[in-house]
């Protein structure tokens, strides 16, 4: 049984109990991905499956053979930075940095379903092209706490990006 | 997390035959393991539904028909939902957050568990968890506890959202029985009212499966869901509203309306409908509908403010959706 991480090839294995957050962290060695509550309330763990954003922590990696799974690793390098992740530096979007990976990922996956057409609880039309103002990006964005408090500059790094794109 | 054994279900057969054998369904599974976690389920094995083919929304007679694998985040951005069901597509998008929804599964936020406080915490007694030590939220904290239905065992509310939406929509629920079958019931019976069995949420039976929602022909009328909740994102009701109005000129022509965040399901009463049809939107025709919906009303202590505000909501979304509707 097999996953991808990061365009990697990696075997499953071992404990069934094993999240893919503890998959990703001890198996695989990825520590760029953070478990903050362990129970789907932070967004810490935040990260693509197939493109999708779910919280690693509840989800069992056995429930992933075949599928393909990018974490803050597999988006940019600090030598080739993801746009989100010059933009986070950029507007200084953290103060700790430990929600900032699950922040970056979450951000991708938000721009890609807002890119895909889906409403949000703010949107007033649900069939409309979304227009990622501060108050969508704001509510797209409460899977992810932010114990220091940086969410406005959060919300600056990532409107520079959106706005970069359109 | 107490050990399980893992078994990936290869079709739907196959599936049932090990539901009936005593493992536990997984879809999302953003609820199981969470309370798995917890130790709270501890269940002796899983079956990793999937992969099972039961992950589209397909056209029905006049309605829609949602396989119970199709994600909270599918089933909200579908576009004949969005246009045809959009009271279905509000509530969803009202609940948990992006990475819940595109996780969590039609069939499996059918089947999520109460989030009371006392459920939660295995230190404390729950008749819900464990039946027969009672209940910890009454005389307890139980701001976020049920006023419709209760009883002396069990305050809990259903905490879901999407289920409410569809009880005023008069969804079905289909159900495969580990006998080979499959039987239909409406979701606004699926849901079950704490009674003597407090640890039984809804009336699935041992080793049956949820398959689908089946959604009627489109309702049209004005359609809302209205959501109070402690914060503006990613919090449980503490009072919520679907309502489905059609106007016929100056006239209520028909109203149908389920409640969140009041009781142990998603509350509907059928006499509150009937009170709307055909009459004059006012705020005493409103607050009539309202006395319907709480005369039986118990409050618990620390969730007395839930009697008001649902009459104030009440009044609030049918005020709404009459003036739009008009």
């Amino acid at each position: 049984m097999q996953l991808s991480v990061n365009g990697e090839r990696r075997d499953l294995g071992g404990d069934p109990r094993t999240t893919l957050l503890d998959f990703l962290r001890h198996s695989c060695g990825l520590t760029g991905t953070k478990k903050g509550c362990d129970h789907g309330q932070c967004g810490a763990c935040t990260v693509l499956v197939n493109g999708i954003r779910i919280n690693s922590c509840l989800t069992l990696a056995v429930m992933h053979e075949g599928d393909e799974v990018t974490t803050i690793e597999g988006l940019g390098t600090p030598a080739d930075l993801h746009p989100l992740q010059a933009a986070f530096v950029a507007h200084d979007g953290y103060q700790c940095g430990y929600c900032t990976p699950g922040q970056i990922c979450s951000a991708k996956g938000m721009i890609d379903e807002a890119t895909r057409g889906w409403a949000s609880f703010v949107s007033e039309d649900l069939s409309a092209t979304p227009r990622l103002t501060r108050e969508e990006i704001a509510e797209r964005m409460s899977g992810n706490l932010c114990r220091c408090g940086a969410y406005p500059n959060i919300v600056d790094a990532i409107l520079e990006v959106v706005e970069g794109a359109r | 997390m107490r050990p399980f054994d893992y078994h990936r279900a290869g079709g739907l057969a196959g599936a049932v035959r090990l539901v009936a054998d005593g493992a536990r369904p997984i879809a999302g599974g953003t609820n199981l393991l969470d309370l798995m976690k917890l130790e709270i389920e501890a269940p002796a094995a899983l079956v990793d539904i999937n992969r099972l083919p039961i992950d589209r929304i397909e056209e029905s007679g006049d309605g829609l028909r949602i396989g119970a694998l199709v994600t909270n985040s599918d089933c909200a951005a579908d576009p004949r939902i969005r246009r045809d069901y959009p009271l279905l597509a509000r509530a969803i998008l009202a609940g948990a957050t992006f990475q819940l929804r595109n996780k969590a599964t039609t069939g499996g936020n059918l089947c999520q568990r109460t989030r009371c406080y006392y459920f939660y915490n295995v230190d404390q007694p729950c008749n819900k968890r464990a039946p027969g030590s009672g209940c910890g939220a009454i005389g307890g904290f139980n701001r976020i506890h049920a006023v419709l239905g209760t009883n002396q065992l069990c305050i809990a509310t259903y905490p879901g959202d999407m289920a409410v939406a569809l009880a005023a929509l008069g969804a079905r629920v289909e159900i495969a029985s580990p006998e080979g079958g499959t039987r239909i019931i409406p979701v606004r019976d699926f849901h079950r009212l704490p009674g003597e069995t407090p640890e039984r949420d809804n009336v699935l039976e041992p080793g049956e499966l949820i398959t689908a929602v089946v959604l009627p022909a489109p309702a049209g009328g004005t359609q809302l869901y209205r959501k109070v909740r402690d914060r503006a994102s990613y919090a449980f009701a503490l009072v919520s509203i679907a309502a489905v109005v059609r106007m016929d000129g100056e006239r209520i022509a028909s109203a149908t309306l389920a409640f969140g965040g009041l009781a142990h399901k998603p509350w509907h009463d059928p006499r509150i409908d009937a009170a709307l049809a055909g009459q004059l939107p006012s705020d005493d025709l409103f607050d009539r509908a309202a006395d319907l919906l709480l005369e039986d009303a118990r409050v618990w202590g620390s969730n007395d403010f839930k009697v008001p505000l649902a009459r104030r909501t009440l009044r609030a979304v049918l005020r709404e959706a009459t003036e739009i509707a008009a």
